[in-house]
């Protein structure tokens, strides 16, 4: 698979069929299940999907996080060359925060409550510069600068209780950055903030993107906040991608039903107050025994009765060689049911049109 | 903060004029403690209790005697007089309290460090073997009481009637000018008997506390940081002291008690073992004086704990 520009340039990170497993008490959770992504210098990749989906697990074990929490890994994830994978936690530790750099969801968990923000900050500069407690202060103040935070002289001694919700997430962007990571991983980076304060952090990573050179990977539930920051889309769901595109193609010719589901699902403001939002029927499946065959196939309204049975690879779109999608209708039907759908047919009458039986009729006897 | 700390003292004063109130009724007030009836010997002649009710001042009203008490327990810090020795309380108390502090010093330090120690490995190796072997060996120090565990430790390691003779058994206390090897040998076993509880609670809790801190969202930061795991833990641990600081004031009041009887056990001459003697001999000045001595001591210990919470957790400001 392939996502950008030239294929003679070397992907920063590639993982290959990667594959994560815990053990719990009820069996193993498959919360990655065989995912494969490239990301190239400077570029955004956005990773999309529900909670559970298995994306920030994926990026756990980027930094190799899951190590921690005894999760079992196979499959490979080559950083400049390095599998990460196997490489030894000393080294992947001289990695992260260096090279890669990660951001949370929640900013206020995410900052030690009792050490003040700068300590923070010195922290992670001197865990990979051999400089001075006063060298790295100023590199602290400098990234508070950096990252909009008026006053860093000052606000460099405040504990994160001090900093509002915004500025605390600011606060994780800059320790981020303290070593000009080539990569960063933002997960959720504005789940928790208010909307007004969004705006501001998207703007924030894409401004300091454009000024480092970084790599972005952001992992997100938001397909607006995907659609605003990513070059290209992975969509996620029961810990497979599903379907990849460019950012343009993914919202102009979505393959997956899983993806019209997404799209689906957001509110628009020039839709009419009265149509309906469609919500994508059912709950995630369970990671510890995903269903048979397409593991989507549940909750597809377009489900036919082999679906259960035969599990979709993850194939190139016939005119588009940089779109990926498992789905194990065809290509043809499913363009028209999605034509059916943006006029404003229900799946129902979708697949009528199509001349195939709903979800229903198919599962019931000929 | 000034002002709370100067509130918690005026608080701290008025616990202790309680304290001495309970005292004043007991030994006073209720009809078995007329300090007269006990000094003037076996049958005395009423008249000759009279003589010392008057000569003690216990004639006067009771509330122009609780006055009196308080006056001299507070303006003159007077407790009075033994009954047995006719020495001062004060002098008595000041002759028996260096021992008692090397005993509760040093028993303190083992407490934390003990405590914390074990607790931070436990949580650390979850339901390895060492974790195992220390929470089973802390139910243990918890459930044995002091005096059973001192007479235990006595008879395994005492140098006079141990089995293995390794450490200077009971009696064996010297002072730290005199010979400071002889008082640091005499005293370790006193030090692991009289802290071995409070160091196991610690270290439960301790385990527990930094269990739940380890899962915390800025650990996982501080692990993708890069830093070292010495200093993820570190993390740890500065956000699993806190819960446990306020509970040091309580135990403290505690290990006081425990102190009482380690003293007598290993037959110490501290303020313990005073007190203890006093009980036996119902000397009640010499009693009331270690009393009010100890619930000084932990009132002050917790308005030290209070303040340095302030201190640990920025959250935590008094106003």
């Amino acid at each position: 698979m392939t996502m950008g520009r030239g294929p003679d340039e070397a992907p920063l990170l590639r993982v290959e069929d990667l594959r994560v497993e815990f053990v719990s008490e009820d069996g193993a959770v498959h919360a990655v299940d065989g995912v494969s992504y490239e990301v190239r210098s400077g570029r955004t990749l956005g990773i999309v999907g529900e909670s559970g989906s298995g994306k920030t697990v994926c990026s756990l074990t980027t930094l190799g996080l899951t190590r921690h929490q005894g999760a079992r890994v196979s499959g490979r994830i080559l950083f400049e060359g390095q599998d990460l994978v196997t490489l030894p936690e000393d080294e992947l530790r001289a990695i992260r925060g260096n090279e890669i750099a990660m951001i949370f969801q929640d900013p206020l968990s995410s900052l030690h409550p009792l050490y003040r923000v700068g300590a923070q900050l010195i922290e992670a500069v001197r865990a990979h510069r051999d400089v001075s407690k006063a060298k790295a202060r100023e590199r602290a103040i400098e990234l508070l600068g950096l990252v909009g935070i008026s006053d860093p002289a000052r606000r460099v001694d405040d504990y994160p209780y001090e900093f509002s919700g915004g500025m605390r997430q600011r606060a994780m962007i800059a320790m981020a950055l303290a070593n000009e990571p080539k990569l960063l991983i933002a997960d959720e980076p504005t789940t928790a903030l208010d909307v007004t304060v969004q705006a501001q952090i998207l703007a924030l990573i894409e401004r300091l993107q454009r000024e480092l050179g970084m790599a972005v990977v952001i992992i997100t539930h938001d397909l607006g906040v995907a659609a605003e920051m990513a070059d290209e889309i992975a969509v996620m769901y029961a810990g497979r991608i599903v379907e990849t595109a460019s950012a343009e193609r993914l919202f102009a010719a979505p393959e997956h039903p899983y993806t019209w589901g997404l799209l689906r699902s957001i509110p628009r403001l020039d839709a009419q107050r009265a149509a309906d939002l469609t919500p994508i029927p059912g709950t995630p499946p369970s990671l510890i025994n995903p269903p048979s065959g397409c593991h989507f196939h549940p909750r597809c309204p377009y489900a036919q009765p082999d679906h259960a049975r035969i599990d979709p690879a993850l194939e190139p779109v016939p005119d588009d060689p940089s779109q990926f999608v498992a789905c194990l209708l065809e290509t043809q039907v499913r363009r028209r049911l999605w034509q059916q759908l943006g006029a404003g047919d229900t799946p129902e009458q979708a697949l009528a049109a199509v001349g195939l039986p709903s979800g229903d009729e198919a599962g019931a006897p000929a | 903060m000034i002002r709370y700390i100067i509130r918690r003292l005026l608080w701290g004063v008025l616990s202790l004029i309680v304290v001495a109130a309970l005292l004043f009724i007991l030994f006073r007030v209720l009809p078995t403690g007329n300090p007269a009836l006990l000094r003037a010997g076996r049958d005395p002649k009423p008249k000759l209790v009279k003589e010392i009710e008057v000569a003690l001042g216990l004639s006067k009203p009771l509330p122009v005697q609780f006055w009196d008490y308080l006056k001299e327990i507070f303006l003159h810090l007077n407790f009075g007089y033994s009954y047995y020795s006719q020495q001062s309380v004060r002098s008595l108390i000041a002759e028996r309290l260096p021992p008692t502090i090397s005993l509760a010093l040093g028993a303190g330090v083992l407490w934390i460090v003990a405590g914390f120690g074990i607790g931070i490995v436990s949580a650390l190796r979850r339901h390895s073997l060492w974790d195992r072997a220390a929470m089973g060996g802390a139910l243990v120090a918890i459930s044995a009481p002091e005096f059973w565990l001192g007479l235990v430790f006595l008879y395994l390691f005492s140098s006079d009637i141990g089995k293995f003779k390794l450490l200077p058994g009971a009696g064996s206390y010297v002072s730290l000018s005199s010979d400071p090897w002889k008082w640091f040998t005499s005293l370790i076993m006193p030090w692991i008997v009289l802290a071995a509880g409070a160091a196991a609670i610690f270290a439960r809790l301790m385990r527990g506390s930094l269990t739940e801190t380890m899962r915390e969202d800025y650990i996982r930061t501080a692990r993708a940081k890069g830093l070292p795991e010495r200093d993820v833990v570190r993390h740890g641990v500065r956000a699993a002291v806190n819960p446990l600081v306020t509970l040091f004031g309580l135990e403290l009041a505690a290990l006081l008690g425990g102190a009482v009887i380690v003293e007598t056990v290993f037959n110490i001459p501290g303020v313990g073992r005073l007190s203890y003697q006093a009980i036996q001999s119902a000397d009640f000045p010499v009693i009331q004086g270690t009393v009010l001595l100890a619930a000084m001591f932990v009132i002050v210990a917790n308005i030290v704990v209070d303040i340095s919470y302030a201190y640990l957790d920025p959250r935590v400001r008094y106003s």
